[in-house]
């Protein structure tokens, strides 16, 4: 059972990690907006 | 977009959680393979997705290459990256199945390489966006792209074509394949709600490629408007 729990929370992981960096992206889109509205 | 994102979002998770139920709890037991076939779920639905998410880079790839237009270049960015992250994640969970079914960890048949290969050419390609500069990045990473895809069909014949240690296609395989309609209840219901989650996430990732592309122009649109306003070159100097 440790390889299919570990097979589904690496997915997840993959997949939460990957959101956070498009989270990232746009805070940082938004800063350069912001710095574009000055 | 923050609306019709919460409510994707909300459907994309129930369906993850139905899938989830589905494939832990109602698809029965594999006989030789035990619990750890449920790996299967997730593996099946997550290659599948990643195909889908290479098809739509190539199409997109090929529309820019003739239209060159910027939303079909952030539409082809942000499925390549999406269709890694599904890459990634089928080349993960294939050796942790592999390990206590197999014995080892990886072999190098033509079905694991060819999707090694797949993931390296992605993944090259991100390379090709994220650190090459110039007007020409574009179309050399479409035209990269257009090539890159040709390895998709490989990997999806290659356990028809060549003897590997990976098993053969259950799914329209031909005479003596197939699987228990509970398990093909689950697979399916699974590539849906990974279908509707890449979806999703990749949806985000066009909207802030199309972000970024609209700051950098607006970035160039002031530069050029500063060099207008102070010339590079001063006219009295000259005289």
């Amino acid at each position: 059972m440790k390889f299919l729990y570990a097979a589904y929370a690496v997915t997840w992981i993959i997949h939460l990690v990957y959101l956070g960096i498009i989270a990232r992206g746009y805070s940082r889109v938004r800063e350069d907006i912001r710095e574009l509205e000055k | 977009m923050r609306t019709k994102l919460t409510i994707f979002g909300l459907i994309a998770f129930a369906l993850l959680s139905y899938g989830l139920y589905q494939a832990m709890i109602v698809a029965p037991t594999e006989a030789t393979m035990g619990n750890v076939q449920r790996i299967f779920y997730y593996h099946v639905p997550s290659a599948w997705t990643a195909f889908l998410m290479f098809f739509a880079n190539f199409l997109a790839s090929a529309w820019y290459l003739i239209k060159r237009g910027p939303r079909a270049d952030a539409f082809a960015l942000a499925s390549a990256e999406v269709g890694v992250v599904f890459c990634t994640v089928v080349l993960i969970t294939g050796p942790l199945w592999a390990r206590p079914v197999w014995g080892i960890w990886w072999t190098w048949d033509a079905r694991l390489t060819t999707t090694l290969i797949l993931w390296l050419i992605y993944v090259s390609y991100l390379i090709l966006r994220r650190y090459s500069s110039g007007g020409q990045t574009p179309v050399l990473a479409a035209t990269l792209a257009i090539f890159g895809f040709i390895d998709v069909p490989i990997v999806y014949l290659s356990i028809r074509y060549f003897r590997t240690q990976h098993p053969q296609p259950v799914i329209a395989g031909g005479q003596g394949s197939g699987i228990d309609p509970l398990m093909l209840k689950a697979l399916l219901i699974n590539w849906l709600a990974f279908l509707v989650f890449g979806a999703i996430v990749l949806w985000v990732r066009y909207k802030l490629e199309r972000a970024r592309q609209q700051v950098e122009e607006a970035h160039a649109l002031r530069e050029e408007q500063q060099y207008e306003e102070k010339p590079l070159i001063n006219a009295r100097a000259i005289r």
